[in-house]
C-alpha cells in the first residue's frame, strides 16, 4: 500500500495533461472521496471550437462535481474546475478563477504553463502540482515554476503514460516530490481527506 | 517566462501611467495584468522597473505600444461562431423591426468583429439601417480596423468560424488578397464610426440597442465590472441587448437585475427595466 507522510495543509490541487490524460483524469475523480477536502483545478488541452462534452463526460464518474468556471467565479473547496475551451484559466489573487483570451501559448488555449505559474503564484507552497501524460511542451515551465515556488510536485511515471512528452518534459526541468503511477497519485491524493 | 515581478512594482507602474497619461489600470485583474508587464519587460528588454517607469514617463510613442501590449487585443472574425448564428437569426430580426439598429462595439481592437457584424448585417439585408460605432483604448488598434488589412495566415481561423457561422457565401467574397494580406472591402466601414474610448473612465455618448463587449470584463476584477456594466446601463435602450463573452457572467453586478437573460449559453441579455 502506497503512503507518503504529508507534512503542510494544502490549499488546492492543479493538474495539467493533454493527449492521453482524459481517462487518467477520470480515474483520478473517480477515486477522490466525495468530502475530498481541497479544490482540483484541471488544465487540460481541448478542441477549441467543442463547447461541451467535456465537463458532462467527466462529471459522470467523478466524485466531486466539476464545473467550466465562469470568470471570477469563487474557488471552493470539493468542487473540481476545468478550463473552458478556448480560454486560459488563472487563479486570481482572492482565489478566484480569472479567464483569458490571450494568445495561445504553445499553440495552447488553454494553457498549462499558465495555470501552473498563476496558480503557484497564489497558494506557493501550499498547492499541489500534477502533470500528466500529454503530446506537448506546455505544462513544463509553469510545473518549473510551481516547483520554484514550492508546491508539491508529482509527475506521472512516463513509463506509464500514453504519451511521455509532457511528464519527460517537466522532469527535464524539475526534481519533483514524486514519480507515480495513476493509482498511486489517486491513492495520494486520498490520503489528504484523512 | 522572467523572474516575478512584485505587486509593489506592478503599482508602482500602474500609479506612474495614471499620474502621467490618466489611463487608470489600477482596478484590472492582476493575475493576467501581471503577465502581459512580465512580457513587456521581454519584448522591450527592460531589466528593472525604474527603467520601465522612466520610458512610460518619458516616451510618448513608446506608451502607445505599451498601452497596446498591457492590454489584449486577441480576437477573431465570428469568434464562437453560434453566438453569432444568435445574432443572425434571433437578436438583429427582432431589432430591425425599428427604423435603425444602434449598435456599440465596446472595444473593438483591431476590428475583426466589426467586420463580422457589417457582414452579418449586408447578408440579412439590414446594413443600411445600422448605425455602428466602435471604440478601443488603443489608437493602433483602431488603425488597424479603419484600414481592414489582416494577414493572410489569420484567415483561416476566421473562414473556418465564418462556414460554422453559416453565412450566406463565402468569407473570399469580402476581401482581396494583396500579398500576405487581405483587404476588406471598404463598403463594411460605411455605417462605422470609430473612437477612442476608455472603459475605466469614459462617459457614455449615445444610446444603443444592441451593445458587444467581448470577453473584455474578464480583464476587469469585480468592481471595475460592476462600474462598466452600469456604464452600459445607461446607454442601452430599454429592449435593448447586450452581449459579453461566452464565460462572463453579468449575475454578480448590482445592475443584473435591469437585465433579462436572452441566452445563457450564448451570454446575450436583454435590458428590461431602467
Amino acid at each position: 500500500m502506497y503512503t507518503h507522510t504529508v507534512d503542510r495543509k494544502f490549499k488546492a490541487v492543479v493538474i495539467g495533461g493533454s493527449a492521453g490524460s482524459f481517462p487518467l483524469v477520470v480515474d483520478i475523480l473517480a477515486g477522490l472521496p466525495k468530502n475530498f477536502p481541497l479544490p482540483v483545478l484541471l488544465c487540460l488541452h481541448r478542441l477549441k471550437h467543442i463547447r461541451h462534452g467535456f465537463v458532462e463526460a467527466l462529471n459522470i464518474k467523478s466524485n466531486i462535481q466539476v464545473i467550466e468556471p465562469e470568470d471570477k467565479e469563487s474557488i471552493k473547496p470539493g468542487k473540481a474546475y476545468l478550463a473552458p475551451s478556448n480560454y486560459h484559466m488563472f487563479v486570481e489573487i482572492g482565489n478566484t478563477c480569472a479567464l483569458s483570451t490571450e494568445d495561445m501559448v504553445k499553440f495552447s488555449r488553454p494553457s498549462i504553463d499558465l495555470t501552473f505559474d498563476t496558480a503557484s503564484y497564489v497558494y506557493r507552497n501550499y498547492m499541489i502540482g500534477i502533470m500528466l501524460s500529454g503530446a506537448n511542451t506546455d505544462g513544463a515551465e509553469g510545473f518549473q515554476k510551481a516547483h520554484q515556488r514550492g508546491a508539491f510536485t508529482i509527475v506521472q511515471n512516463p513509463e506509464e503514460a500514453t504519451i511521455k512528452t509532457m511528464p519527460e518534459g517537466a522532469l527535464k526541468l524539475v526534481k519533483p516530490d514524486l514519480v507515480l503511477d495513476i493509482a498511486d497519485i489517486v491513492k495520494f491524493l486520498q490520503q489528504l481527506t484523512k | 517566462m522572467i523572474a516575478d515581478i512584485d505587486l509593489k512594482d506592478l503599482r508602482s507602474i500602474i500609479s506612474v501611467v495614471k499620474d502621467t497619461h490618466g489611463f487608470d489600470f489600477s482596478e484590472y485583474a492582476i493575475s493576467s495584468f501581471k503577465r502581459r508587464i512580465i512580457r513587456i519587460f521581454e519584448i522591450f528588454n527592460f531589466n528593472s522597473t525604474e527603467e520601465l517607469i522612466l520610458k512610460i514617463k518619458t516616451d510618448k510613442v513608446f506608451y502607445e505600444k505599451f498601452l497596446k501590449e498591457v492590454t489584449v487585443n486577441t480576437t477573431e472574425m465570428f469568434r464562437d461562431p453560434s453566438f453569432w448564428r444568435y445574432l443572425k437569426d434571433k437578436v438583429i430580426p427582432s431589432l430591425a423591426k425599428n427604423t435603425n439598429i444602434r449598435i456599440w462595439h465596446a472595444a473593438c481592437s483591431s476590428g475583426e468583429e466589426v467586420y463580422s457584424m457589417a457582414i452579418l448585417l449586408k447578408e440579412l439585408g439590414v446594413y443600411d439601417k445600422a448605425i455602428i460605432h466602435a471604440s478601443d483604448i488603443n489608437e493602433d488598434v483602431i488603425d488597424v480596423a479603419k484600414n481592414g488589412v489582416y494577414y493572410l495566415r489569420n484567415m483561416e481561423v476566421n473562414q473556418n468560424n465564418y462556414q460554422r457561422f453559416e453565412g450566406k457565401g463565402k468569407l473570399d467574397d469580402y476581401y482581396k488578397v494583396e500579398g500576405d494580406k487581405v483587404r476588406f472591402d471598404a463598403g463594411l466601414l460605411k455605417n462605422v464610426n470609430f473612437r477612442t474610448f476608455d472603459l475605466v473612465q469614459g462617459t457614455p455618448f449615445s444610446k444603443f440597442d444592441l451593445i458587444l463587449c467581448r470577453n473584455v470584463l474578464i480583464y476587469f476584477n469585480l468592481e471595475l465590472q460592476d462600474r462598466v456594466v452600469a456604464m452600459f446601463s445607461t446607454c442601452i435602450y430599454t429592449g435593448g441587448n447586450l452581449a459579453i463573452g461566452s464565460k462572463e457572467t453579468i449575475s454578480w453586478c448590482k445592475s443584473a437585475k435591469a437585465y433579462h437573460v436572452e441566452s445563457l449559453e450564448e451570454k446575450v441579455y436583454k435590458k428590461i427595466a431602467e
